[in-house]
């Protein structure tokens, strides 16, 4: 890349979210900076790798620990543009679940009439390399 | 290179502020340009002057400010994660009716989008933290 880089050009984002949503603040505070950069309009993807797979399952409660339930949020990513949820397969089968465990997380593809398409995309460790290493920008939470 | 510094991590629970902080110095020594050192999570308290370690220790917070202060470097301190945590500058302190500020030297309090921004226009974007 040259300095005088074209700022019109989008770049890609993945934000790598590898830890469980309420233990630590990582996901909470991983989640503000998705929904802060989707108004900058780039290429934007979420991954979801070891105990990061918890953010995305579904029937969170909270009550108990006294923390605000923020995985609806998660739901609406699709309202910001924000369409590409890469869950690893390992980190699911490592942890005894299946993609039926998790939210039921959709967009709508202004391409293809509105038609809702399912937002998570299930990838195996090699092809979560590969989508890695293809971005610009990757940001580990 | 045009590189921008994330910092993830509070001073001296991890060891990411001192490696963030060695490795910021060396890059400005090397000739490169810093667009910008952002702390997010608990790194915004690397931004606090109301530190006070032991005489016999580093003081993260005067390296980072004198850094900043030699090399006009951008300090950005996240407002969302500063405002958690207890960092706060003057309008800050004012805005939310509290009783002080702690905001260090040569650091500043802005929102998220300078870190999106730091990622567009810098060449290469180093994380440093968990």
């Amino acid at each position: 890349m040259s300095e005088d880089m074209d700022d019109d050009v989008a770049k890609k984002f993945l934000y790598v979210n590898r830890k469980a949503p309420y233990g630590t603040i990582y996901a909470l505070e991983s989640l503000e900076v998705v929904l802060i950069g989707a108004a900058f309009e780039q290429d934007v993807s979420l991954a979801f790798l070891d105990d990061g797979v918890y953010q995305l399952i579904d029937g969170q409660k909270t009550t108990g620990i006294g923390m605000k339930n923020f995985s609806p949020t998660y739901k609406a990513l699709g309202d910001y543009e924000v369409t590409k949820l890469y869950v690893e397969k390992e980190s699911l089968e490592e942890r005894g679940l299946t993609v039926d465990d998790l939210m039921d997380i959709v967009y709508e593809d202004e391409d293809d009439d509105w038609e809702e398409k399912p937002s998570i995309r299930l990838v195996s460790r090699a092809e979560m390399a590969e989508i890695m290493a293809d971005q610009d920008v990757v940001l580990s939470f | 290179m045009k590189l921008a510094v994330l910092v993830n991590e509070g001073p001296y629970t991890h060891q990411a502020s001192d490696s963030a902080y060695q490795f910021t110095k060396a890059a400005l020594e090397k000739g490169h340009e810093i667009f910008r050192v952002f702390f997010y999570h608990d790194g915004v308290n690397n931004g606090t002057r109301f530190t006070v370690p032991p005489q016999d220790d580093r003081n993260l917070q005067v390296l980072w400010s004198e850094l900043a202060a030699k090399y006009n470097l951008d300090l950005t301190v996240c407002i969302a994660a500063a405002q958690r945590r207890g960092i706060l500058d003057e309008g800050e302190m004012k805005r939310h009716g509290k009783d002080g500020n702690n905001i260090a030297p040569g650091f500043r309090i802005s929102g998220l989008g300078q870190l999106i921004e730091a990622g567009i226009k810098s060449e290469r974007l180093v994380t440093f933290g968990d």
